[in-house]
């Protein structure tokens, strides 16, 4: 028999899995990884900022994060440094900020290592109707924008000149973003949630022929990497998310190097 | 009025069927008297008037005039920077102008060929796909547009894997499925050899003559331009000149502002090679239409 608590871990990657493909696969499609990682990064601060209004952290994680990426719109129509620059000191700014912020405010006995990385062991019952509840909202969106997402990651100008609301497009993209980010950290921290975004879809990617195709792949792929990685995580006692992850590179690698061979 | 927007500019009541967009007031830098405005052309598809752009001090577009008809050919030529791609965004709608009015017929379809389109290489996605984004098309339609263009043999293909010349008929394709009645080309041939660059302005020029629509065709390539066009203008912010060809080429605010060298090695392209290139690369006798389908 399988221990409850790892039943629920498993559930709740699955779940991730589902939501994070399509999501991961507009993310590299419209070449915004680095935007996602930038922003997921900067959710430490919004951990932070629940601890100290004593507030629900997923609440705080959510409003921080679409708080991170508008100031990253408006910092990226300045002209002095490129868009790269500006994502690299929001990246590293935001994370030192929220290390700090976060062990300042709940002391040293704060589980730091657990934002970071997540504690996919320890997620509860309702931490599943939260992350199950979010995932149906979420598939609900990326349903109805999937065209447009679809129109804005092949060609912006384009698909505005065809007169799709390319800017709306993208902002409800990001606060999709933002939601998935907040369960994303739950399961594999604020560290390695936008890893579990993308590198399914760059394993999937060798195999697909439609965007939908890849997206498939890349929810299947997710959901191997979570089963593969918490019996990794069980078995030699390793931590649950950095083994998920690893297992999806690893799945990627070997993808990638099959496709080379072909 | 037709559904005219309040502001309406001097053509008031006279272009019935031109919708007009004001787009905010006259603010031009440039210290000199630019006269009274041209009236809109109601003839034309689209009519620009005093079209200008301000970007933090920099005046970008400078109450440039544009009348595009029907069916006729407009190249629209300038060095980098002179405004080339604002004037289209402009055109397009896509670009907020700080003065200026644009007017165009009730119902006009803009086909829109990016100058652009390097789409990422982990998007998957088959020409047929392409063409049918945001609108359905059967497979039979699309294997006649894509006949249309000369890419017939392409719809399968993922987009990641064609060559410059197929991708530019692929992206016209695109342009010419919602049936427009203009045809804006932002920079059509570039990434195209030289042999697939006459191919191209031959396509262009037959799509006109075929289905009757007017053409703005961006190029900064000074030393071609399309013998089909009618009228070729001048930009550097401002329209500088503008007129037939061989007239622009001739003109001493042409020669200023290229300079006598380039001007000097400005030519017409006149389209006749004796064979033609398959997309394969195999020679094609003249005369033969390149996906072998439609005469």
């Amino acid at each position: 028999m399988i221990e409850p608590f790892l039943l629920r871990a498993l559930a709740a990657g699955i779940g991730l899995a589902i939501i994070a493909a399509p999501l991961g696969a507009i993310l590299v499609w419209s070449r915004m990884a680095y935007f996602g990682e930038t922003v997921a990064q900067a959710s430490l601060v919004g951990v932070a900022l629940g601890l100290l209004l004593n507030i629900d952290v997923t609440v705080s994680v959510v409003v921080t994060t679409l708080a991170v990426a508008g100031l990253l719109i408006i910092l990226g129509r300045q002209k002095i440094v490129p868009m790269d620059s500006i994502l690299g000191l929001t990246h590293h700014g935001t994370l030192a900020l929220g290390v700090i912020a976060t062990t300042v405010l709940a002391g040293p006995s704060v589980d730091l290592m657990g934002y970071l990385f997540g504690d996919v062991f320890a997620v509860t019952q309702s931490d599943l109707w939260l992350i199950y509840g979010g995932a149906v909202a979420v598939l609900a969106a990326m349903f109805w924008l999937w065209q447009p997402l679809l129109r804005v990651a092949v060609h912006e100008e384009l698909a505005s000149a065809e007169g799709v609301p390319s800017r709306r497009v993208r902002a409800a993209f990001i606060v999709v973003l933002a939601l998935v980010i907040a369960i994303a950290m739950k399961i594999v921290g604020v560290l390695l949630a936008i890893a579990f975004l993308i590198v399914p879809v760059v394993a999937a990617r060798p195999f697909a022929a439609t965007p939908e195709g890849l997206v498939i792949g890349a929810g299947i792929v997710g959901a191997a990497s979570v089963a593969l990685g918490l019996t990794l995580s069980a078995n030699a006692d390793a931590p649950g998310g950095p083994s998920i992850v690893l297992c999806m590179a690893l799945i990627a690698g070997l993808s990638l190097a099959i496709a080379a061979r072909r | 009025m037709n559904g005219a927007s309040p502001h309406a500019g001097p053509a008031e009541g006279r272009a019935d069927d031109h919708h007009h967009h004001h787009a905010g007031d006259d603010a031009c830098g440039c210290g000199h008297d630019h006269g009274p405005a041209k009236p809109f052309d109601k003839a034309a598809l689209i009519s620009a008037r005093g079209l200008t752009l301000m970007r933090g001090n920099r005046l970008v577009l400078d109450h440039v005039d544009v009348d595009i008809h029907p069916a006729e050919i407009v190249t629209l030529i300038g060095p980098n920077g002179s405004g080339k791609t604002s004037l289209v965004r402009a055109l397009l709608g896509l670009q907020e102008l700080t003065g200026g009015q644009l007017s165009t017929v009730e119902g006009l379809k803009v086909g829109y060929v990016p100058q652009r389109f390097d789409i990422d290489r982990t998007l998957p996605m088959t020409v047929s796909r392409f063409l049918s984004l945001g609108h359905k098309k059967s497979r039979e339609n699309l294997l006649s547009l894509l006949a249309e263009v000369g890419a017939g043999r392409c719809i399968d293909q993922q987009l990641v894997e064609l060559s410059g010349g197929e991708l530019q008929r692929i992206l016209l394709a695109r342009a010419l499925a919602a049936d427009p009645d203009l045809l804006v080309l932002d920079e059509p041939v570039r990434g195209v050899d030289y042999n697939g660059e006459a191919d191209l302005y031959a396509l262009i020029g037959d799509l006109r003559a075929r289905r009757g629509i007017g053409v703005l065709l961006v190029s900064h390539d000074l030393h071609v331009v399309m013998a089909q066009s009618d009228r070729v203008l001048c930009l550097n912010r401002h329209i500088c000149c503008s007129g037939v060809p061989d007239m622009v080429a001739q003109h001493p605010e042409y020669m200023r502002l290229f300079g006598p060298e380039t001007a000097r090695a400005f030519g017409v392209y006149r389209h006749h090679h004796d064979h033609a290139h398959g997309l394969d690369g195999r020679e094609l006798p003249a005369g033969t239409h390149r996906d072998g389908g439609s005469p």
